[in-house]
């Protein structure tokens, strides 16, 4: 499963230690991966937890064209994304991008593109609740990939 | 003859009774889909799809399609 979305916590490492053991040894000269994970704070307000909204059959359809897309403008053995949905407190693991290759330039540059892409087309939605008990919607996005 | 529609985030909390399922007669694009069901007028900024690819409100819509209304993506 290239890209896989839990309601549940998960551990990158042991997510990343798993797919490797999936891959040809011996193939991989490039490991690049990128974990994004809950802060306690945002916009200078502290923040208790975050709960994931998406909309799981377009999640699913989006982030495996992600991949696709990589692969089609990288020379990679294989890529990775896990994201979490639900309600998440800090120091909690959101997401982790994975890309191996043979060389590093394709894997650094690809796992950005897949962090980046994921973040401007994959749809999932923050909620914020605050230390003081409120709560709002995250609303500021990104352009992807440049 | 329908079309469902569905609002997600933000969106769906601002709407007091959002409409899942439309008729789909007279309907010709995404933006007429809106204005069937939902309850305000399209805020700025709102991201739609057709069938889970992302579209703009201008492009057409057909009998048995599945439309979604979205805030902007905020996630990784």
């Amino acid at each position: 499963m290239p890209a896989t979305v839990l309601d549940t916590p998960f551990d990158p490492l042991q997510a990343l230690k798993q797919h490797e053991q999936t891959l040809e040894a011996g193939s991989v000269g490039a490991a690049a991966h990128f974990i994004g994970t809950m802060r306690n704070h945002n916009e200078g307000v502290s923040v208790s937890s975050l709960t994931l909204e998406h909309y799981p059959a377009m999640t699913a359809k989006e982030l495996a064209k992600i991949i696709d897309d990589a692969h089609a403008k990288w020379n990679l053995i294989d890529c990775l994304i896990v994201h979490r949905v639900g309600t998440m407190t800090p120091g909690d693991p959101i997401v982790l991008t994975a890309v191996w290759s043979a060389h590093r330039a394709d894997a650094f540059e690809a796992c950005r593109y897949l962090m980046e892409e994921l973040k401007s087309r994959a749809p999932f939605w923050k909620k914020e609740t605050l230390a003081d008990g409120g709560d709002r919607w995250v609303e500021k996005n990104t352009d992807g990939y440049t | 003859m329908s079309i469902t529609v569905k609002f997600f985030a933000s969106l769906r909390e601002q709407l007091k009774s959002p409409v899942s399922q439309i008729d789909s007669t007279g309907i010709a694009t995404v933006a007429d889909v809106w204005a069937a069901a939902a309850d305000i007028p399209i805020p700025d900024h709102v991201l739609c799809s057709v069938n889970l690819d992302h579209c703009t409100a201008a492009d057409p819509v057909k009998d048995g399609d599945e439309v979604a209304f979205f805030p902007p993506i905020t996630g990784g």
